[in-house]
């Protein structure tokens, strides 16, 4: 038992439950009066806390509880909703995703402080006339010393609890369990005994702490303090039915001189708890926000490349075999080769469908951005989304968020025109931004689409040339796709931007290079007045693709496929010098000619008359590769060449031949 | 397993290189191999010789030789391939021949004296000394460079 599987369990649960609840705040927004929403808010703020506390984290613990007092508050029709108190409950949101991610990346919740939320949400509470509320603005962590709690070490959480248990005439007791010592799975029996209690009592502090007891890192016993109204026998009695425990001891707290030690509180938690149960599952009867998600199953990132790597294997072996196929002309061989195709085919789309996320998890975020975006530059924007149901690769989804986060920002920031521009057009006063995703054969397509006032051509072609990109001349001869093009070079971008939300063209050049990076393109159409449109092509997968295999001199060497247009023969005496560029006049277009033996370092012989060229494209970008020879097209593993070799030019990876070589992928993006 | 630099146990293997005896940390060893078939990997640095297929992996190999600026070595049947793991970075080190593991014992270990002219004396983090023979031991992460930038040629 590793404390980091129920880790991994905590972060992914507490990611969708921030996503449910992100979702429902955004409709509370809109429809404040839905109590189904509140119900939902509310329930996942409690589930949240549940959670966060039995992992240990305090500080969301602490504010998912005060939530959940305000927000019990407004179901009750004590506190009448407000924009204000939505604005605080976004605020919670975002300092909850905080610690999600800090815990993501460390374990630990990290240094932000959250007390001023919980400060303002008890000033809610304090507000209502019928309550009488205390903020905790003292620390949390002072240690009580009184004649009935000795021996006990308790912080202001657990005897506010115990405080209201006793109001609540629960019992509060002190449960000493001790497994017995030639349990294997100690933790896993502790876990057990833990869902036991859970089912009726509310377990307020563990010795050792939870995450101890989950790592194993005990000696046979541990300390519950839990409340609760059954009474000491059958929890006694529970515990020892769950086999493999030596002894139970519990003895009943004292909760008599409690009281004047803890402020007043109003909350009625422990009440929640145990009533919450019982709602939940009345609540499934009634209207009930529908959850999003489906039954997920979650899959180990490594076991996935392990199975992956299987199926790597199985092409490799597909592959020897049609060598060996070549050479002996025998029936029953291809046949074999033929149904060893068909399974590596369906295995591979088997692994890339568990691979495949639907890509509304990095969509899901951008409406809570637009919202503030818009709240910020005072222009109302609607966001359309579409096609959030589009799955793509998950690797491809954790490198996919940022570019679109930007594209939209820009989009939103200078897009879309402020509310009297658009009046004075003649267009609604609410910007449309739309966000679609659909698949198209082997890849994926994200439009991110504005209707506000297009790209200005001459506006790109000045800054350019203050920038020194182009000179003036140059941007003459600019066609406008090319104009538009330049907002994607580096050195566009300024760098004297005040604002956070970029300017059109700000850092443009970043997301090229980074949907690039993962292979994918990135288009502009723009129309002056009526908006523009960013199409972003992905590929569907990233691991195993079609490529061609080409020789220079003895060394083999992959093209992928989706770069190469075509393959044609070249005459030697036809290519031209132009500028130190060689170039031929192919289908009445000029077409860069590139020598792969020169990119390479391989020492090329004289030039035969006819020369084997692949034409490859990047975008509208085309050049014609000279290659030795041709060897055909083949299905092949993309491995990486490690991080001693990363960055090496020309190169974007390395594949594992049939005959055990390795062959080098060329990086087409780089070479034109 | 622990692949740090420091062993408590003090175990080495020991290779030949140009007729002078090294020693590598033999935590930091995967496997030796016999020298196969190399891929050549265009612009990287001089001393990569290439990469290999490592039972369905593949690994990067570095010229020792080359990398300390002594001689290329010659592949001839005593050469192999020691494949090491540094910093989660897997590298395999081309040398002219090894066939044994020592244990030095801390005495055994003496700090790197100044050896002048020896362009192999930033690699080397200490000498052994044993049986009347010196061994280099090498800093592997200064070997193969971790901390500098791979430059672009």
């Amino acid at each position: 038992m590793d404390i980091n599987q129920y880790m991994d369990i905590f972060i992914e649960e507490a990611k969708e439950h921030l996503l449910s609840m992100n979702e429902s705040l955004l409709e509370l927004e809109k429809t404040p009066r839905d109590t189904g929403l509140l119900n939902q808010i509310f329930r996942v703020s409690h589930t949240l806390k549940g959670m966060a506390g039995t992992m240990g984290f305090s500080k969301i613990s602490n504010l998912t509880h005060e939530m959940e007092n305000v927000l019990h508050e407004v179901r009750n029709n004590k506190i009448e909703i407000s924009h204000e108190i939505i604005d605080i409950l976004f605020k919670c949101f975002d300092a909850l995703e905080e610690y999600i991610t800090n815990i993501t990346a460390t374990g630990e919740e990290g240094d932000l402080n959250s007390e001023h939320l919980v400060n303002t949400l008890n000033n809610i509470l304090n507000n209502d006339d019928s309550k009488i509320a205390v903020t905790q603005a003292e620390p949390m962590t002072k240690i009580y010393e009184d004649d009935s709690l000795k021996g006990y070490n308790f912080d202001d959480y657990v005897l506010n609890v115990l405080k209201k248990a006793k109001e609540k005439d629960l019992n509060a007791f002190e449960v000493d369990i001790t497994i017995s010592s030639d349990c294997m799975l100690k933790a896993a029996r502790a876990f057990i005994i833990f869902n036991k209690l859970e089912s009726y009592s509310q377990i307020i502090q563990s010795k050792p702490s939870v995450e101890d007891i989950e790592d194993e890192r005990f000696n046979d016993n541990f300390v519950l303090v839990l409340v609760t109204n059954e009474s000491q026998d059958s929890i006694k009695n529970d515990i020892m039915s769950i086999s493999e425990i030596d002894n139970v001891t519990i003895k009943s707290i004292n909760l008599g001189t409690i009281d004047d030690k803890v402020e007043t509180i109003e909350d009625e938690d422990i009440d929640e708890d145990i009533e919450e149960k019982v709602l939940d599952i009345k609540s499934q009867d009634k209207k009930r926000v529908s959850s999003k998600f489906g039954k997920t199953v979650r899959v180990d990132i490594d076991r996935l490349d392990n199975l992956m790597n299987l199926v790597s294997e199985l092409i490799i072996i597909k592959n020897r075999m049609e060598d060996i196929g070549e050479s002996s002309e025998k029936q029953n061989m291809n046949e074999a080769i033929e149904y060893l195709e068909r399974i590596t085919t369906s295995l591979h789309d088997a692994v890339m469908k568990v691979r495949m996320v639907p890509i509304e998890r990095v969509f899901n975020r951008f409406p809570r951005m637009v919202r503030d975006l818009s709240k910020e530059l005072g222009k109302t924007i609607n966001l359309q989304m579409s096609g959030e149901e589009t799955e793509v690769d998950r690797t491809v989804i954790d490198e996919i968020g940022d570019p679109l986060i930007h594209l939209i920002r820009n989009s939103i920031d200078h897009g879309i025109e402020n509310p009297e521009k658009r009046r004075k057009l003649g267009k609604t006063e609410t910007g449309t931004v739309k966000l679609m995703a659909y698949p198209d054969g082997q890849n994926v397509v994200i439009e991110v689409e504005d209707d506000g006032g297009g790209i200005n051509i001459e506006k790109v072609k000045q800054k350019a040339i203050k920038n020194g990109l182009i000179t003036k001349s140059q941007a003459k001869d600019l066609s406008n796709e090319e104009s538009v093009g330049l907002l994607f070079r580096a050195g566009f971008s300024t760098a004297d931007k005040v604002s956070d939300i970029s300017g059109r063209g700000v850092g443009l050049d970043v997301v090229k290079t980074k949907i690039e990076a993962i292979g994918g393109t990135v288009e502009v159409e723009t129309f002056e007045g009526k908006g523009s449109k960013f199409i972003i092509r992905l590929p569907l997968t990233l691991a195993i693709i079609q490529a061609l295999l080409i020789k220079i001199k003895d060394e083999t060497y992959a093209v992928p496929l989706s770069s190469v247009r075509e393959i044609s023969p070249i005459y030697s005496k036809e290519i031209r010098n132009v500028q130190g560029q060689e170039v031929v006049l192919y289908r009445n277009k000029t077409l860069p000619i590139i020598r792969l033996g020169n990119k390479l370092g391989i020492e090329l012989e004289k030039d035969n008359d006819e020369l084997i060229t692949v034409i490859v494209n990047k975008g509208d970008k085309e050049a014609g590769l000279i290659v030795d020879n041709l060897i055909g097209q083949q299905e092949i593993v993309i491995k990486s060449l490690g991080k001693y070799l990363s960055g090496i030019r020309y190169v974007a990876g390395a594949t594992i031949l049939g005959n055990g070589t390795i062959s080098l992928i060329l990086d087409v993006n780089s070479l034109l | 397993m622990n692949i740090t630099e420091s062993s408590t146990d003090n175990k080495f293997v020991i290779f030949k290189l140009a007729n002078q005896y090294y020693g590598i940390d033999i935590y930091n060893v995967q496997v030796i191999e016999k020298v196969t078939n190399y891929t050549r990997v265009p612009n990287a640095e001089h001393y990569v010789k290439g990469v290999i297929n490592l039972r369905g992996e593949v690994v990067p190999v570095i010229d020792l030789g080359e990398r300390f600026g002594i001689i290329s070595s010659e592949n001839n049947n005593e050469s192999r391939i020691i494949i090491i793991k540094v910093k989660d970075i897997l590298i395999g080190l081309v040398v002219d021949s090894s066939s044994e593991v020592l244990t030095l014992d801390e005495e055994d270990i003496d700090d790197t004296p100044s050896l002048g002219e020896q362009a192999t004396e930033e690699f080397i983090k200490g000498i052994g000394k044993k049986d009347g023979r010196l061994i280099m031991l090498l800093d592997l992460e200064k070997v193969i460079g971790v901390n500098e930038t791979i430059e672009e040629i």
